[in-house]
């Protein structure tokens, strides 16, 4: 049994210690806004927040998270609210759409500690995200417009 | 109303044609007809005997119209924009208009294969708005008059001096309104239906929703994580399978033969079952005609078990086989004079052009397999009934019909016994459009006879990946003492048939005398549709002959096209466009130069520029700028529609600078992205300019065309900077360092 706070709930599953904590969110716990995308910590579609930083839930054995605090995107903000999940919808940021919760789970560990940051450090920030529709020029501007207050 | 939708999708269970039955109100339904889709009243349809007829626009007392969509999502916008089409000639309030996905039933909800008799649900080649455009306009324009006819009818007027405006009848003469739901209270629909001409059906200036800001339906659950792909589908007392085939490729001669999941390719000899058996967790072992699936209780465990797998295969088809030395094969079979060609275009004289030339030149080019790459892994639900004799698959397809078709051959089914669910696609590319992990997955179902989740690794997605061909290509033109190009001809040699020689033909050219063929080898490796394939490495080689011609007589190379090349109009409009947006004729900043090239896939037409800068040291090219003119028809939904191509030049950008697919002992030698090395955002140009022309016509596709032209802009480039010609896609630093020492 591992034990930790997960979106302000807290949540015990019987999980192998090993287990990577995106198996353990989706299918143990149930919530599906953190992807599989590469299995293998490279493409950024699991970022998940623990303890306010963020990691790649593929990466993260469940045992690492235990007592601590993870947030997906489903507790990013109760109603699609938060700055970032606001510029993605008015610029219109997703096509498929697969990536997007990695994207601005990591794009929110950005603002948290740098409320203004410049193109470059956006860019540096979010490098290891792949979007293979190729949204990044969107990324950048809502995470732009985002930090600009919405 | 988006809630609505989502929360529809999250439900599984949910069976749609229920939903719209039974419910009051008023039901079109949509039927075959000689020339493809037609709408009938529901009592027609319920008069017809056959099962070709299903509910397809519902308008609720409450005024709320729902709207099936045929237009399978992975994120270029048709699941939207299809409706979009049909509301805005039945004049609907788009606030009110509800989003279904329709069934995966190819004879009702099908458009008219433009290559066969077929009726297909394929959303490949970018077709769902070309060929869905004029019959959805109909079916609105169709509905619309019933609701117009009903009003006459109880106000007593004639139904000619009727208008609407959105969901609202009107009666200018009075004043008096009528709302649709306020109809679908009390109406009728003839059988049957109206008929509309489609001089009828509205003037490009009274379009509300076509060619306006209208947002997709899909983004709102796409940024808090409900959107629902096949991958998130969770069935009470499902388990979940990993599975492992060969890595050597066994393809058939034919493209997509072996491509079944119930044919054997390959098939495992002997593995170490008891020791993976005894795996925690693990339930079954399931052998497969093509590989083996390790099935257990939990996703992590079944793919432990799969990782854990050591097994012998047969012998397989390309044993043996290696990319390179295939690729240095193909320039045999190209000088052999006994090889098989096929002739894909003979126009004029060629051998006389040629004899006759004040000029000729000859190049050839190269192009490595391509991999789609879709950010979710090909994944699928099934479940089968108790009784076995039914069976629901969960999905993201681009081609649903295909994909029933698929899992009802893998367990002896008619096709009426499966029934689809259509998810969103994490990306499709054309790698989601025949099923075969959805098969397979029914094959496990069928042995451990529970629900199950198939997915793939990412590893195994690229082991077992469906490519964009390689190809070796010979480009030879001849120029006449005026410098007009009057000679062409164009050889393409490789795997892939169809696959090879989309975009090979210069319809947009009037070069008199062409000779454009084809020479086909049979390796064994899976091949598939990818995002434009052929037009990728075939509009390289064309537009860099094109360009090398151009600087060969001194001139601008998009006056050359003007002059030299008998270019048609709707192509030199695309040129001028361009020319205009990025400023052609300006100089650039030192280090700095402009390439372009001609693009064209399904319909529709462009060009493109790049402004790009190189590092000598390392052989890195940067592009900095990109632009491009497009001629698609009328544009149904701007913001998709330009997200569409800048998603095209990226995906174009990727695979020319940095993607590879190479092969050794017939087995792939990339497994993740660590080695297959897709475009990241510190690549990601400064800017990226499209623009659409104005025209009327049908909208044409846009889901590719913003990808042929980079390799030949990009190539163009650098021949300006540097005087060297890159010839081998993709150019990696090391190959433009080996070009630029040679």
């Amino acid at each position: 049994m591992v034990s930790f706070t997960l979106n302000d709930k807290r949540v015990s599953v019987d999980a192998d210690a090993n287990t990577p904590l995106l198996w353990v969110i989706r299918d143990h716990v149930g919530l599906t806004g953190t992807k599989y995308g590469c299995g293998a910590g490279l493409c950024g579609a699991c970022t998940v927040h623990l303890n306010g930083k963020a990691v790649r839930a593929c990466q993260t054995q469940v045992s690492e998270v235990a007592d601590k605090t993870v947030v997906t995107i489903e507790g990013l903000s109760p109603n699609s609210s938060h700055p970032l999940q606001k510029a993605w919808v008015a610029l219109e940021v997703p096509q498929c759409g697969y990536c997007q919760s990695g994207q601005i789970m990591k794009a929110a560990e950005l603002l948290a500690s740098n409320p203004k940051p410049s193109r470059e450090q956006i860019v540096t920030h979010m490098d290891g995200n792949i979007c293979r529709c190729g949204t990044y020029h969107r990324i950048i501007a809502a995470v732009e417009q985002a930090s600009k207050g919405g | 109303m988006t809630k609505a939708m989502t929360q529809t999708l999250q439900a599984p269970e949910l069976t749609r044609r229920s939903m719209l039955l039974g419910l009051g109100g008023m039901t079109f339904c949509l039927a075959l007809g000689t020339d493809g889709i037609s709408l009938v009243s529901e009592a027609q349809a319920n008069t017809l005997a056959n099962a070709q007829v299903t509910p397809w626009v519902r308008i609720a007392p409450d005024g709320t119209i729902t709207v099936l969509t045929a237009g399978a999502e992975m994120g270029q916008g048709s699941m939207t924009g299809l409706p979009l089409i049909l509301a805005e000639e039945l004049d609907a309030d788009w606030s009110r208009v509800k989003i279904e996905w329709c069934p995966a039933e190819a004879k009702t909800y099908g458009y008219k294969d433009p290559f066969s008799p077929a009726q297909l649900m394929w959303i490949v080649g970018s077709r769902a708005t070309q060929l869905y455009y004029n019959d959805l306009r109909k079916a609105g324009a169709q509905v619309r008059k019933v609701l117009i006819a009903n009003a006459a009818q109880k106000w007593g007027v004639d139904a000619s001096t009727l208008k609407t405006e959105p969901s609202v009848v009107i009666n200018p003469a009075n004043g008096a309104r009528l709302t649709y739901g306020e109809i679908a209270g009390f109406g009728t629909i003839p059988a049957p239906l109206p008929e509309v001409d489609p001089k009828e059906f509205k003037a490009r200036k009274d379009f509300r929703l076509i060619g306006k800001s209208v947002p997709r339906r899909d983004t709102p659950a796409k940024v808090n994580g409900t959107a629902q792909y096949a991958i998130d589908v969770k069935l009470p007392g499902m388990v979940y399978a990993s599975s492992l085939h060969s890595p050597v490729h066994d393809a058939g001669a034919k493209v997509w033969e072996n491509i079944d999941p119930t044919a054997l390719a390959a098939p495992p000899e002997s593995w170490n079952d008891a020791e993976v058996k005894a795996m925690k967790g693990v339930i079954a072992i399931v052998k497969l005609p093509t590989g083996l699936a390790v099935v257990a209780d939990r996703y992590e465990r079944a793919k432990a078990g799969r990782d854990a797998l050591k097994v012998k295969w047969a012998k397989a088809k390309a044993a043996g086989f290696n990319s390179a030395q295939a690729l240095e094969g193909y320039v045999k079979i190209h000088d052999d004079p006994n090889a098989q060609v096929v002739s894909l275009e003979k126009k004029g004289d060629v051998a006389t052009a040629f004899s006759g030339a004040a000029k000729t030149y000859k190049a050839a080019f190269r192009s490595d397999y391509g991999y789609h790459a879709q950010m979710e892994p090909l994944n699928a639900v099934v479940r089968i009934n108790d009784t076995g004799d039914k069976a629901e698959v969960w999905e993201g397809s681009q081609a649903p019909d295909e994909s029933r078709k698929s899992v009802a051959k893998a367990l002896g089914f008619k096709e009426d016994q499966v029934d689809f669910h259509q998810c969103y696609m994490g990306g499709g590319f054309g790698r989601r459009s025949i099923g075969d992990y959805a098969a397979e997955c029914a094959l496990i179902a069928k042995d451990v006879k529970k629900p199950v989740k198939l997915i793939w690794t990412r590893e195994e997605d690229i082991a077992q990946g469906m490519f964009r061909p390689q190809s070796f290509q010979c480009l030879e033109a001849a120029t006449d003492a005026s410098g007009t190009v009057t000679g062409w001809k164009h050889c393409v040699v490789g795997e892939g048939q169809f696959l090879l020689i989309t975009g090979i033909k210069i319809p947009y050219y009037g070069v008199p005398n062409q000779q454009i063929e084809m020479r086909s080898v049979s390796h064994g490796i899976r091949l598939k549709h990818w995002r434009a394939v052929g037009h990728v490495f075939n509009t390289f080689a064309i537009e860099s002959v094109v360009d090398e011609m151009a600087a060969a007589a001194n001139m601008d190379p998009i006056e050359f096209r003007f002059q030299k090349m008998g270019i048609i109009p709707k192509a030199k409009k695309c040129f001028e466009t361009v020319a205009q947006m990025c400023d052609w004729k300006a100089p650039r900043p030192a280090g700095r130069a402009l390439g372009v090239s001609i693009t064209e896939r399904s319909g529709s037409l462009g060009a493109g520029v790049v402004e790009i800068s190189l590092d000598r040291t390392t052989g890195k090219i940067k592009v900095h700028k990109v632009w491009v003119a497009v001629d698609g028809g009328v544009i149904v939904q701007p913001g998709p529609a330009k997200a569409n191509v800048e998603s095209a030049i990226i995906y174009g950008l990727s695979s020319v600078l940095h993607e590879r697919v190479t092969m050794k002992d017939g087995a792939v030698e990339q497994s993740n992205f660590h080695d297959y090395n897709v475009m990241r955002m510190s690549d990601l140009p400064e800017e990226m300019n499209v623009q659409f022309v104005d025209v009327d016509t049908r909208p044409t596709g846009l889901g590719e065309i913003g990808n042929p032209f980079i390799a030949g802009a990009i190539s163009n480039a650098v021949f300006k900077l540097t005087g060297k010609r890159l010839r081998h896609m993709p150019f990696t630093p090391e190959r433009v360092l080996e070009t630029l020492k040679a």
